[in-house]
């Protein structure tokens, strides 16, 4: 845990009973600003994370050196414009960059939780979050945001925090995992169970590490955040460094051996069991299981203006599944925007350099920003 | 702005809730955002007209007006304003029945097949009118079901559909455009 050490976070004493029914407390959430909060403290946004990102959101990722996973949303006059916003994120409970998470160890037995871990959900994680609110003395948020599982956490605070975000941007994401979603989950999942290093969760205790399986749910979850027309563009059949084909089963295709680059680097900086405990959470996640079916019921609380984003080669979590979150929204006459981006780059679409996805989380929070200032 | 915009924004009442089905680039609904209520709203279909109502910071939806009016529950707005658009639906009637329905009152506007213009048009030369509002030639026309004022005024009234005629400004033969406030 000394990686973590001069990392910021906070411990909250405050209880949270999880949905599995545990409680805890006195636990470690990490978490980073950027931008500086005004002197009337309505200038904050909180951002939440995919599966695998943290709260090094921006700039360089001090654990990992690594650029943070949303530079090209947020920074000074960017999307996210943090000459003008004071944005929080923090790392999800289950996670792995400091927040109290599988590998922590247990007071109880002095050694890492392992797979003795609470299972936890995104409606825990949101919970988690919301004492940094507390923490900086902010009243209601300016904004609330975030994508695929970010997305979702966005959901869950305003269906829980009805009053505390004026604003909220769910960008390509569900309200309900779906059987293909879980599915993909489960893949990984098995992929990493079924290296012997897993050692049913208890590998760090004995200096294991089962990397082979999560770099295999890293390649087979990668291959979901792009579009099939981005990978023909991008590689095609293209060979690497050969003119011809080996005959073996060494990499013979570009897309091979990125793929085992993609699942090489992940292995550095993730932990097998966070990967385990997340995609659960994942998993678990359906807003309208507490409402009988019924999604509306959610907000129904909510006066937040909503932005609802999706793209259109994003097969993962389609923007069918986006606008059913729009149509909830205004079966109940709430204020909710919805755009579909066209992009090829798939769900990793919300990640990079889209232009109209860009301009258009820029346009909404800062017209917003605008009208209540 | 086009007169015919500057004319629908007369029609809706200070603060009142406002969609605007077909909103284009959002030129009404910021006009009328900036002076008569900021509870407006927008569908639009076209994916370069939807950044362009980003852009202006409108609230925009982007959405296919024939499917997506069903999501609203009956009487959400005050107004919902359909602007030269109901003759390129493929079904009017029934998006007509979905502004009646979502509306207290319903703003349509209609090219007028009627118009002086597009009757010598079609007398003289012999071939379908091409005019200002109606600038297609037949075979890349979105226009699908073309009528007149009268045609609209017809149709109401077999509908039992109440046209509040005092906001009628132009009549069959010498107005482009006919714009109706209706109500159920």
């Amino acid at each position: 845990m000394s990686k973590f050490k001069d990392i910021k976070k906070i411990i909250v004493e405050k209880p949270l009973k999880l949905d599995c029914g545990q409680t805890i407390n006195n636990y470690p959430l990490a978490y980073e600003t950027y931008g500086k909060l005004n002197d009337d403290r309505s200038n904050a946004i909180l951002i939440f994370h995919a599966l695998t990102g943290d709260q090094f959101a921006s700039g360089i990722n001090p654990i990992t050196k690594k650029d943070g996973w949303w530079n090209y949303a947020l920074g000074p006059g960017k999307a996210i414009d943090t000459d003008k916003y004071f944005v929080i994120a923090a790392n999800v409970i289950g996670g792995c960059m400091g927040s109290f998470g599988p590998s922590d160890i247990n007071p109880e037995t002095k050694k890492p939780y392992g797979t003795n871990f609470p299972v936890i959900t995104i409606n825990d994680m949101v919970n988690a979050q919301y004492n940094l609110l507390d923490y900086f003395k902010i009243e209601k948020l300016f904004s609330v945001i975030g994508g695929s599982m970010g997305g979702m956490q966005v959901l869950q605070f305003v269906s829980n925090f009805p009053d505390k975000a004026l604003t909220a941007i769910p960008i390509a994401c569900t309200a309900s995992h779906s059987a293909q979603n879980i599915a993909l989950n489960e893949l990984g999942r098995q992929s990493i169970m079924a290296d012997r290093n897993w050692q049913d969760g208890f590998y760090e205790e004995q200096n294991k590490q089962p990397d082979k399986g999560l770099a295999v749910a890293r390649m087979a979850a990668h291959i979901t955040y792009l579009s099939k027309a981005g990978l023909q563009e991008k590689f095609g059949r293209k060979l690497q460094e050969r003119d011809d084909l080996k005959f073996s089963f060494d990499a013979d295709f570009q897309i091979e051996s990125y793929l085992r680059y993609q699942g090489s680097v992940f292995v550095d900086r993730f932990d097998a069991n966070s990967y385990l405990y997340i995609t659960r959470a994942m998993d678990y996640f359906d807003l309208t299981k507490k409402f009988g079916g019924n999604l509306s019921k959610a907000f129904e609380k909510s006066n937040t203006k909503f932005f609802i984003i999706s793209f259109t080669s994003d097969w993962l979590y389609p923007t069918s599944e986006n606008r059913d979150i729009v149509i909830a929204l205004n079966a109940i006459g709430k204020n909710v925007g919805f755009v579909e981006i066209s992009s090829d780059k798939g769900h990793d679409s919300f990640l990079l350099d889209v232009q109209d996805f860009l301009n258009t989380v820029k346009n909404f929070l800062n017209t917003s920003y605008k009208q209540i200032k | 702005m086009k007169k015919e915009f500057y004319n629908i924004a007369k029609l809706v009442t200070q603060n009142s809730k406002i969609l605007d089905v077909g909103c284009g680039n959002g030129e009404l609904m910021k006009y009328i955002t900036e002076n008569i209520s900021k509870d407006i709203r927008g569908i639009e279909l076209s994916k370069s007209n939807v950044q362009k109502c980003v852009e202006k910071g409108l609230t925009v939806i982007e959405g296919n007006a024939e499917k997506d009016l069903k999501q609203f529950p009956d009487g959400t707005f005050d107004f919902v304003i359909l602007s030269q658009t109901l003759q390129a639906f493929l079904d009017p009637e029934n998006v007509l029945n979905e502004l009646l329905r979502i509306g207290k009152k319903a703003i349509v506007s209609i090219p007028n097949f009627g118009h002086w213009k597009v009757r010598l048009h079609l007398l003289l030369k012999g071939t379908m009118p091409v005019t200002e509002n109606l600038p297609n030639e037949w075979y890349n026309t979105p226009n699908l079901h073309m009528c007149t004022i009268k045609d609209f005024e017809n149709y109401c009234k077999k509908r039992d559909i109440k046209i509040n005629l005092k906001n009628l400004r132009f009549h069959n033969f010498f107005s482009e455009l006919g714009i109706f406030v209706l109500e159920k």
